[in-house]
């Protein structure tokens, strides 16, 4: 898969006035996708390495369902705060975790327009 | 292929039908040990893709279950067996869109009618065998 257009955790943040909640050690560690999601099971099957995840879901399983498709940021949309267990578990699972007042649509369309590409989703009869 | 001809390791996890805030753990620990084996990133993700959706169908379908993970010298076999209502018609649950999981369940991001489509996506082998009233076991096969 061709990775192009990469944005930094350090960039990302700043395009979506996000605040780092958990994690962030990596500033410069770099992200070739973007994703948005509510539904997990889409995300388990579409989800690519290097991708950032957008969610307005805040429970567990979100993070849970990152570490199984190794996606290691996750951004809360619309204001939306984590959970003390939610924090714990993203603690333990390396997920660096972000919150931004932005709207699902808008936050998408922010991070588009700085170059961040969306996964490209393998229609079935593509396969 | 006999997946339990040449066992490396074995192990067995209970699932507690209802239990949330623990759904995934035993997934977690699968994937966990499959990286440490230092085996191919695409197997250990789509084992752990394949065992997280299972044992999200034992919590919000069933009572309880188990979730025994093996490793062989060829494959990851992996079966979850379950106590709960069981599947009355297994080619409509497979069907992707399907479900009965309660709207409760769809707020927290699963139960979409998307599982059962996506372990048959990410595993080589998939069988269900299910009793209503009773439970289903489900046996996956990934090979390395």
């Amino acid at each position: 898969m061709e990775q192009e257009h990469k944005l930094t955790l350090e960039e990302i943040v700043k395009l979506l006035d996000a605040e780092v909640v958990v994690g962030g050690e990596d500033m410069c560690c770099c992200f070739c996708y973007g994703a948005a999601a509510d539904l997990m099971s889409d995300v388990l099957a579409f989800m690519v390495d290097g991708a950032i995840l957008l969610t307005g879901l805040a429970n567990d399983q979100v993070i849970r369902t990152a570490d199984m498709v190794d996606c290691s940021v996750v951004v809360l949309v619309r204001g939306k705060r984590p959970t003390e267990p939610m924090v714990a578990l993203a603690k333990r699972q390396n997920v660096t975790l972000l919150s931004t007042h932005h709207s699902m649509y808008a936050a998408c369309g922010l991070l588009f327009q700085a170059g961040l590409p969306p996964v490209i989703i393998q229609r079935d009869h593509d396969a | 292929m006999t997946p339990d001809a040449d066992v490396v390791f074995v192990e067995t996890f209970d699932i507690k039908g209802g239990d949330f805030i623990k759904a995934g753990e035993a997934s977690g620990a699968v994937k966990r040990y499959l990286k440490e084996l230092g085996l191919p990133s695409d197997v250990v993700r789509r084992t752990a893709i394949a065992v997280y959706e299972a044992e999200m169908n034992v919590v919000v379908h069933a009572y309880e279950g188990t979730l025994r993970f093996a490793l062989t010298d060829e494959a990851i076999v992996i079966e979850v067996a379950d106590r709960g209502p069981g599947i009355a018609d297994i080619e409509q649950a497979m069907r992707e869109g399907y479900s009965t999981a309660p709207p409760e369940i769809q707020e927290m991001g699963f139960g979409a009618g998307m599982g059962l489509p996506n372990m048959d996506k990410n595993t080589d082998k998939m069988t269900i065998e299910s009793k209503v009233g009773e439970g289903t076991i489900v046996r996956m096969v990934i090979y390395l």
